[in-house]
């Protein structure tokens, strides 16, 4: 496919500068605060990227306290989801379920979070039990919270404890005051909130940028498939913006604390708040990277111009975008919802990025969109993105590829505090069952959730919001969805369970994995559930074709998701290793690694801790954690190999429909592959055999994967594994691994 | 918009003089015996001419900047506010001339504001400050 050429003369003319406000707000909700508890702290920067403490807050009992980070944290969990680890570990039992009050939230920056050099260094990772998989979850979140904690003294923040009432915990790290206040009646959804509190708790119009809010919306506390916004402020529109801890459900356990919102005041930012050991080294990695951004964007991804959105006509060329409940790989309506729409909608004259110095900018907006629906009809508003995931997730997954429909559903997914991915996958699911008579206009309470019937689509996720209706039982999500409606001898059991994509609990994101069998792995031989942050290995595998062998993509399920671990131990965002990459990488060896932005990454952190690290030991951090992650899940009682079993839809063609889409490429598989001889059988023969031979080599490449992941073949670690990464100085890791072995 | 030129039919690339338009910058502009860290840096070809590496306030650098330390003056020249500047150096990396500078000693970067310091000491004449058309901002 041709490269999409930016024409700037067809951007919309859009006044990225209006939109309906809430400042209203503001006094009322400032008069009607109430001081629950206060506590005076000495704010910090960090040395070398560590402020060598943490925060801990019970919301329930308000006891605030500082713990110490110990030099054995930094060096087997190094910061972020590690420390995100390492606490819930600490905080719960395996008994322990989200909504228990034992249960944690766990926020942390990670070591370098917080440069402004180089791109995509603002992230923070949140940690929880998730209510879907009862198992830990972690979600890597921009925004400026992260940094901002970091930058007021902390390396964390725990959050244990359930509130009677809803409470604020506002943090000011420039005059040292931490405070727990009881909110009073009001916003909850998080364009209204976070702009009335960012207002609100800023000192002037200067400060505005110094504040960031974590809330959640009205939809998290019905559902189980809550979301987490952190917030940032856009000078140039003026206005708050945000970015998601989409995944698994960790707003739903917020509200459930009765947390309304956490606000950070941090100190104006400068280029040196994480006083590195090795300032100039991170100064000449920064602009390389910056020059490479200038040069080879335009080129490659175009991600300042169109965000993740570039990969929507990519998929649909290679037939893996998702349609229907990933049945389909392409759809003719594609183009209506791809980047060449994208960059024409979203404002392209102005700053994005989701933090300081992020070149790569991917974090699109859209503004001017006057909403027709829900408690903000006829508001005129900005929705971030969309992004990749939302656009196939709430586009052609769902059949909708009408692009303000999907603009709308994208917002209010955000503003009621629900992950875009996992109402895109969980509402595909619900239109199959409709299409297949699993579901009809009865039992779905008048929802006609016909292929495209958006609004049918946006009423469900306000009765979602509302707590009413088949609204309330969508937000339960797929695999209790599936449980309800097997129970009600609603469908094929089978069937059922085939097409509902989810792993672990957690729906699958938006990528189609049945052609892919790096990405079949990429998804289900997860800790968290099936999402693509992992291994995202189907463009490595079906575009770039850079995992040609069985032994490739096994290998790949070694290296892949240990080095994308590497990212939230540290406060980096995934998206500038490999969406761009230098002129002559694929001359390099090993290009799909992309080496020299690997030695980038090493360079970053040895020069912003001072702890000299090669490749091999940035992988071992990984590993580390990587490997303590899947021992907590054994803690949990998950963790193991039938916990990594796939759906069939996520591994083979599970109807007629989907066989015969593709009747050419299966019929020479079955030819080339397993030596059968396709004329004269039926499609159902046919599937059969491809079902059959795709579940058995799902199953050898787990045999693969975990032998060389060091694991049991039922996916335990074994003891020379923790012994090789010192995890064996964890009495009870080994404790639990010992009762697998 | 004030901009500064350089006329290479006068200037000799430095084979000729003793670099006094980077000192005259470097000492009074930043306060630094140093030329290397002036903001305008007259570079000779082997093979004779040369290139001066200078800003010549397009603004890409404003449009890129994340923490608006980036604006134009009234007098439509690009300067940086040193207490907006997040240090993140997106104007260094994405400036086509190369002209937007850093030394290891600050943390914000630095660039030429068309001060005209150094015009009034080039033995040759060969460097102006010209009213120019103030370019349309690009989206970069």
């Amino acid at each position: 496919m041709s490269q999409l050429v930016f024409d700037p003369s067809k951007v919309m003319p859009i006044d990225y500068t209006h939109r309906t406000e809430y400042l209203d707000g503001v006094e009322a909700f400032r008069l009607a605060r109430r001081v629950l508890k206060e506590l005076a702290y000495t704010p910090s920067l960090p040395d070398k990227g560590y402020n060598n403490r943490s925060l801990y807050v019970n919301v329930d009992t308000l006891e605030i306290t500082e713990k110490p980070v110990t030099q054995q944290m930094k060096d087997v969990f190094i910061g972020g989801r590690g420390f995100g680890l390492y606490h819930l570990w600490n905080a719960v039992k395996p008994t322990t379920r989200w909504n228990d009050p034992e249960n944690e939230i766990i926020i942390s920056p990670g070591p370098v979070c917080g440069m402004t050099q180089y791109a995509g260094t603002g992230k923070s990772l949140v940690v929880s039990l998730s209510p879907q998989t009862d198992i830990p979850i972690d979600s890597n979140v921009g925004g400026f919270f992260g940094p901002l904690l970091k930058f007021s003294g902390f390396d964390a923040l725990e959050l244990q404890g359930k509130a009677d009432r809803d409470v604020i915990l506002f943090i000011d790290g420039v005059k040292g005051i931490i405070r727990v206040e009881e909110a009073p009646e009001g916003p909850v959804d998080s364009h209204v909130l976070g702009e009335v509190l960012t207002h609100l708790y800023a000192e002037n119009e200067a400060d505005l940028p110094n504040i960031s809010v974590v809330s959640s919306g009205a939809a998290a506390a019905h559902s189980l498939i809550g979301m987490l916004n952190f917030s940032f402020y856009d000078r140039r529109r003026g206005c708050v913006r945000f970015k998601q801890a989409g995944r698994g459900g960790i707003g739903t356990v917020f509200r459930d604390k009765r947390i309304r919102a956490l606000v950070v005041r941090g100190p104006r930012i400068a280029g040196d708040l994480n006083h590195p050991a090795d300032p100039e080294t991170i100064a000449k990695t920064g602009i390389k990277f910056h020059k490479e951004i200038r040069e080879q964007d335009p080129h490659q991804c175009m991600m300042r111009r169109n965000g993740t959105a570039h990969i929507v006509e990519i998929m649909n060329a290679y037939d893996l975008l998702p349609v229907h409940n990933f049945q389909f790989g392409s759809h003719p309506e594609t183009h209506k919802i791809d980047s060449s729409y994208w960059q024409q909608r979203c404002t392209q004259a102005t700053v994005d990025g989701c933090w300081y110095g992020c070149s790569m900018a991917c974090a699109k907006g859209a503004d001017g969109l006057v909403l027709k629906t829900g408690p903000y009809q006829g508001h005129m508003v900005t929705v971030d993105g969309p992004e990749y995931e939302n656009a196939a997730g709430l586009g052609s997954n769902c059949g909708v590829f009408n692009p303000d429909a999907l603009l709308e559903l994208n917002f209010y997914c955000d503003t009621y505090g629900i992950c875009t991915i996992t109402y895109g996958t969980l509402t595909a699911f619900v239109m199959e069952c409709y299409q297949r008579g699993i579901l009809n206009l009865e039992r779905t309470g008048g929802l006609d959730l016909t292929w495209g019937n958006f609004e049918a689509d946006l009423e469900m996720m306000h009765q979602m919001a509302r707590g009413e209706g088949f609204g309330k039982i969508a937000g339960l999500g797929v695999k209790k969805m599936k449980e309800h409606f097997i129970r009600n001898a609603w469908g094929d059991p089978q069937l059922i369970n085939d097409i509902g994509m989810e792993n672990k609990g957690l729906e699958y994101s938006q990528y189609m994995s049945k052609e892919s069998l790096a990405q079949q792995g990429g998804y289900a031989l997860t800790n968290k559930g099936p999402q693509h942050d992992e291994a995202w290995l189907i463009f490595m595998d079906m575009v770039n074709k850079q995992l040609p062998t069985f032994e490739a993509k096994a290998e790949a399920l070694y290296y892949f998701p240990l080095f994308r671990t590497w990212f939230g131990l540290n406060g980096f965002c995934k998206l500038p290793w490999n969406d761009v990459v230098p002129a002559d990488n694929s001359s390099q060896p090993e290009p799909q690694k992309v080496p020299e932005h690997v030695q980038n990454y090493v360079d970053l952190f040895s020069a912003t801790t001072g702890i000299q690290i090669t490749k091999d030991e940035l992988i071992m951090q990984s590993a580390r954690v990587y490997n303590f992650q899947r021992v907590f899940n054994i803690r949990m009682g998950k963790g193991l190999r039938l916990h990594d079993a796939a759906p069939y839809r996520s591994l083979g063609p599970v109807t007629r429909e989907e066989y015969e889409s593709r009747a050419e490429r299966y019929d020479k598989q079955l030819l080339d592959e397993l030596g059968i001889d396709p004329a004269g059988k039926s499609t159902e023969e046919k599937m059969a055999l491809h079902r059959t031979w795709r579940t058995d080599r799902f199953s050898k490449l787990m045999d693969s994967v975990y032998t060389r992941r060091g694991w049991t073949l039922d996916g335990v670690p074994t003891l020379a594994r923790l012994q090789e990464l010192g995890l064996d100085a964890f009495p009870e890791v080994v404790a639990v691994v010992k009762q697998h072995l | 918009m004030k901009q500064l030129v350089i006329d290479f039919n006068k200037c000799n690339a430095g084979r000729d003089c003793a670099h006094e338009c980077e000192l005259e910058c470097a000492i009074r502009v930043f306060k630094v015996d140093d030329p290397a860290q002036a903001a305008l840096q007259i570079k000779a070809y082997e093979d004779g001419g040369g290139h001066a590496v200078l800003c010549d306030q397009c603004g890409d650098c404003v449009v890129v900047c994340p923490s608006e330390a980036l604006k134009r003056n009234k007098l439509g020249v690009v300067m940086i506010d040193k207490k907006l500047c997040v240090g993140c150096y997106m104007c260094i990396g994405f400036c086509e001339k190369e002209a937007f500078m850093r030394n290891s000693d600050w943390i914000t970067p630095h660039k030429c504001t068309s001060c005209g310091i150094c015009v009034k000491v080039c033995p040759h004449g060969a460097l102006s400050i010209v009213e120019v058309p103030e370019p349309a901002a690009r989206i970069i």
